[in-house]
């Protein structure tokens, strides 16, 4: 099924609609896929994430989520319900100071009884890893602790579709790592939707497909292997190749035989492999 | 140090205080005062000490840990006291023991003093024990629910609730930001340390303003994250928390009702803080 369907969106943060922040954008993705969404500062991105969840309307155009049309005010519990949203900054978004407070916020603005909400602080807590820290205090935690956190207080309201708002951006490597590991495994494991909002090309390796963007436009859109094959036109965009990719395109301008590889084992593999041939 | 105020002063322990309910302590607070202000001879305040004593020992703080925080307010009460020593008119000529221009000082306005200063005391000391034993969290909790009739009035008791929380919840924060603001500043020249009170007020300048841009902005943020999280005011929110009134609110309740009657019952039976003057003074 379709989870997320975007019709022509057309989106601008000022009243007569120049400038847009979104150009006509149309794309499809289906329950169960792990999206990433790459682009440079201002390419719209984080535009069109707010407007998966009703936080942004459409200028022009239709955000439908399963179905239910953004646009459409009484439906907007319900979107919000379905696609939860995990922000940049740990700190601006945890409202309590006790960490299974602020997972309960969400339940309890939805309204859930609550025996129930134990239930699901105890599954978000789980899902995270981070039941240890239950009645610890978001004070003393590190910011992927924070952003785990976070992720935990959004999975709490059941929601089908992850967003993460260039949520690992403030992170360090480990914290960075830690997020991501648990983002795969909702989608693995609980089929999650994720879409992954992010300016690090390793991330999004992770993903099914990557969305490329470009001053509100749609530009390139496929299997993260096949975006990072055409390196040129990535440029074009200012966008970089992961690490390892990058390190194999020079040393096959080199003239080193190497396979295409996107990982740093993949990379250690081919060399390996091009050594011993030699 | 400053990273820990959202838990205040609060020193974990596992005691029956502790345990108890955060309304019946406000409660309780609230009638301990009362009785303080009650008592019209030494012996009613020796009465509200003995209570005193004995929530110490329940709520097994130090002595020592509850003193401390009375010294932050020390010098508010011996110059409270002070003031009252100096100005305090007596209405017996006999009881006059110096006299310079318009200050005189009596037997009335020393026995004045200390009561007062007593007073003072015990009442900081009242409320301190509060704070030692109630996270600033289950405080807000106890407030809340504390409000709750209010609501019949339409006042918005939820809303003060989230915000007193959300603020608890920031302090540790914006104190981060606060120091950062300072070293940044301080690395491009400034100076905190040196000049007169207006100086440094005026130095204080270049840190409030982008610290309160920054807070504005991390408001925002905050109010995205709350709308994604489906908040949408008090209708149709339900509570994870809950609090339970126990035997030991009960209890303490009780206790403080004999405090109460003690008091009053003292004050009938033995008369006004001045009476002991008859003692030095015929």
């Amino acid at each position: 099924m379709e989870a997320v369907k975007f019709e022509n969106v057309k989106f601008s943060y000022r009243e007569d609609g120049k400038d847009p922040a979104l150009n006509g954008v149309t794309l499809c993705i289906e329950e169960g896929q792990f999206v990433a969404v790459l682009g440079m500062n201002g390419s719209g991105k984080s535009t069109l994430a707010k407007l998966i969840n009703a936080l942004l309307i459409p200028f022009s155009g239709k955000v439908e989520v399963f179905g239910m049309d953004t646009s459409d005010e009484k439906k907007t519990f319900e979107i919000r319900k379905n696609a939860g949203m995990v922000f940049q900054n740990p700190d601006n978004q945890t409202v309590a100071s006790i960490v299974e407070d602020d997972v309960a916020f969400g339940p309890e603005n939805i309204g859930v009884p609550r025996e129930e909400i134990g239930k699901r602080i105890d599954f978000a807590l789980d899902a995270v890893g981070m039941q240890e820290f239950r009645k610890s205090t978001p004070a003393r935690l590190s910011g992927g602790q924070k952003q785990r956190i976070a992720i935990a207080g959004v999975l709490a309201i059941l929601p089908k579709i992850m967003i993460l708002d260039e949520s690992t951006a403030m992170l360090d490597p480990r914290g960075r790592r830690e997020v991501m590991d648990v983002v795969r495994r909702l989608n693995r494991e609980k089929g999650m939707t994720v879409i992954l909002i992010t300016h690090f090309m390793d991330e999004a390796l992770q993903a099914d497909r990557a969305i490329v963007m470009h001053r509100g436009e749609v530009v390139m859109d496929g299997a993260p292997e096949e975006i990072f094959a055409r390196s040129d036109e990535l440029e074009t965009y200012n966008l970089t190749l992961p690490r390892a990719a990058y390190v194999c395109k020079k040393l096959q301008e080199a003239g080193m035989p190497v396979r295409n590889a996107f990982t740093a084992e993949e990379l250690a593999e081919g060399i390996c492999e091009s050594l011993r041939k030699a | 140090m400053l990273n820990d105020v959202a838990f205040g002063q609060y020193y974990p322990a596992k005691s029956f205080v502790h345990n108890m309910d955060p309304r019946a302590k406000i409660v309780l607070v609230i009638a301990f005062i009362v009785a303080i202000f009650l008592a019209k001879n030494f012996l009613g305040l020796a009465a509200v000490i003995l209570f005193l004593i004995l929530v110490v020992i329940l709520a097994r703080v130090p002595f020592g840990r509850v003193l401390r925080s009375v010294k932050m307010v020390l010098f508010l009460i011996i110059f409270t006291a002070i003031l009252n020593l100096f100005f305090y008119s007596s209405n017996s000529e006999l009881h006059i023991l110096w006299q310079w221009k318009f200050i005189t000082i009596s037997w009335e306005a020393i026995i004045n003093m200390l009561f007062l200063a007593l007073r003072l005391f015990l009442l900081v000391m009242g409320t301190t024990i509060l704070t030692l034993t109630t996270t600033p969290v289950s405080l807000t909790d106890g407030i809340e629910s504390l409000l709750t009739p209010l609501k019949w009035i339409r006042f918005p008791v939820h809303e003060l609730a989230l915000i007193m929380s959300i603020a608890l919840r920031f302090i540790p924060i914006l104190t981060d930001e606060t120091n950062r603001i300072i070293a940044a500043q301080k690395a491009r020249g400034a100076d905190f340390e040196t000049g007169g009170l207006i100086k440094r007020a005026k130095a204080m300048i270049p840190v409030l303003v982008p610290l309160l841009v920054s807070a504005f902005r991390r408001a925002e943020d905050l109010g995205d994250a709350m709308d994604a999280r489906c908040y949408s005011g008090a209708k149709g929110r339900t509570k994870y928390k809950k609090l339970t009134f126990t035997w030991r609110d009960l209890l303490g309740l009780l206790l403080l009702a004999g405090l109460i009657t003690g008091v009053v019952f003292l004050n009938i039976y033995f008369g006004g803080k001045f009476d002991v003057i008859g003692w030095f003074v015929a």
